[in-house]
């Protein structure tokens, strides 16, 4: 036995020699400083630590697995899913081919490619989402469609800095402020900007606390901020009831596109309200969103291989998520301020911010910056229903992207 | 599709309105349907009341009030303080083993000295 041809063989294949020895080897290395830092910020500064953990890992593991010409023990496997993607391979939408060489991360990532993960966090969102807020004030319905600014106003800043239609589709959904969402359209549209798109996605939504208010306290006064809302009507079980199976039937029938999401998140919402499917809504708010969770985060940060993710256009999308969040505040604000115009001063238009979905979150942001204003003020209920009507308001943007833009 | 692939600045613009508005029509035509469901609860709720108010006078004499289930109806109290009453009774259920709602309380007296 050539004891030193061996050592010399497994010295060659391993990851050490190939940050150096393989092409662009050394972007692995950036990488897994890049994955160190997201680990950091989920686990010490708490940024969405349960999606950015596993976002993390993901990246870790990929890059520590993955090099370029030395793809035999990767767990994430990105030239098999570019022939997937390419019309012009013998193996263009081929499962069979990714099965038959996949790593453990390819399999899970199956999950994303054919928009499963999303639709089921849906149906978990759906279960935890009380829509009572909502239905007592159904114009909030229009701070939410007022809060999908931003997706388009990036979008059409994403064709001015050269990204195609399908792609710019994808980096304006950043603005609906909604991961899930963003991770469906970008999978569908352009797979290929997954990773950067979900880290700005998640990033951003959790930095609410810190974008949010500025942008407010700019586009509001004192006065407006201190306005005291009146307690909405009680909403009946009936109505709470009926209300998923009239969205689903009423959203899906619009633009049939939304489906998948749409129709998740009713039927989890339904689950929740109907009052004889408990263990049907316990599972889907605990113990099935936290399986899917795991696969989702690790598969989407299993995507952010090197070679995708370490170019000029990853700074773009930073760039252009972060103005589609911002804009999308300003769009929430504006209908907040339509609403204190029309309404008398009697709605704070502090709510019109949590019409970026982002559930709880902007609805939190809307009610401590009120509560710094006015010490009995409570909006965090009056800021839920534009914040929930967020979630279907990015959902139809979503489904119209998909329907341009899906072929 | 090359299009929309390689999308005109002209055409990016088009879609991005064109996108808006059909949020805001999806949701605007959304909130017509809830306003509407809402009216129609709304109005079911109030006739009830009205059917109910309405029936009320009719009534003979009012039935004796249910208690609630679980719990022990009406406590009369015999120069007792309230306060001593729930530590009574609390102390009962303990000594007894059995859950406070479980136990029917009838009357509660304060025993005199001269009554021994």
């Amino acid at each position: 036995m050539d004891i030193l041809g061996t050592l010399q063989k497994l010295g060659m294949e391993s990851g050490f020699a190939a940050f150096f020895l393989t092409d662009g080897g050394w972007k692995n290395l950036i990488m897994i400083l890049i994955s160190f830092g997201l680990l950091y910020l989920g686990i010490v500064k708490k940024f969405e630590p349960l999606l950015l953990c596993g976002i993390a890992f993901g990246c870790l593991l990929s890059n520590l697995s993955y090099f370029v010409g030395m793809g035999a023990n990767a767990l994430y496997h990105p030239e098999l899913w570019e022939a997937f993607l390419d019309e012009t391979s013998p193996y263009f939408h081929s499962y069979g081919h990714i099965m038959s060489n996949a790593g453990l991360l390819d399999f899970f990532y199956i999950g994303v490619k054919a928009g499963i993960y999303p639709s089921l966090i849906f149906l978990g969102v759906g279960a935890m989402t009380d829509f009572g807020p909502l239905l007592s004030n159904p114009k909030s319905l229009l701070l939410g469609a007022a809060a999908q600014l931003g997706v388009f106003v990036a979008f059409f800043g994403a064709v001015l800095l050269g990204f195609t239609g399908p792609e710019a589709a994808s980096i304006g959904i950043i603005g609906g402020a909604d991961g899930p969402t963003a991770i469906y359209l970008t999978t569908k549209l352009a797979p290929q900007l997954l990773g950067p798109i979900a880290i700005a996605a998640y990033s951003y939504m959790a930095l609410i606390p810190l974008i949010q208010p500025p942008i407010m306290k700019l586009f509001t006064t004192d006065k407006m901020r201190k306005v005291k809302m009146e307690q909405t009507r009680e909403v009946s079980k009936t109505e709470k009831i009926i209300f998923p199976i009239v969205v689903a039937t009423f959203v899906i029938l619009l633009l049939p596109s939304t489906a998948p999401l749409v129709g998740c998140l009713m039927l989890g919402n339904l689950f929740r309200e109907c009052g004889v499917t408990d263990r049907l809504s316990d599972t889907s708010q605990n113990a099935l969103m936290n399986i899917v969770t795991i696969f989702l985060a690790t598969s989407v940060g299993a995507t952010m291989v090197a070679q995708n993710f370490l170019n000029f256009n990853t700074i773009k999308i930073i760039v252009l998520g972060l103005c589609a969040f911002a804009i999308s505040t300003v769009g929430g604000l504006v209908g907040g301020l339509v609403m204190y115009r029309t309404s008398g001063g009697r709605i704070n238009p502090l709510i019109g911010s949590a019409g970026v979905s982002a559930v709880p979150m902007a609805a939190r942001v809307a009610q401590d910056v009120g509560r710094k204003y006015n010490k009995t003020n409570f909006l965090l209920m009056h800021a839920m229903g534009p914040n929930v009507a967020g979630v279907i308001g990015s959902a139809i943007a979503a489904g119209f992207l998909l329907s341009v833009f899906g072929g | 599709m090359d299009d929309l692939v390689n999308i005109s600045i002209g055409n990016a613009g088009l879609i991005a309105v064109l996108g808006y508005l059909v949020v805001f029509l999806g949701l605007v035509l959304l909130m017509v349907v809830i306003m509407i469901m809402g009216k129609i609860m709304v109005a079911k709720a109030k006739k009830a009341q009205a059917a109910a108010a309405a029936e009320a006078p009719a009534a003979p004499a009012p039935a004796p009030k249910e208690p609630a289930p679980g719990s022990a109806g009406e406590l009369k109290l015999y120069d007792t303080d309230p306060r001593d009453a729930a530590m009574i009774m609390a102390i009962v259920a303990d000594t007894l083993g059995k859950p406070l709602n479980e136990l029917r309380f009838k009357s509660i007296r304060e025993v005199k000295d001269d009554e021994i």
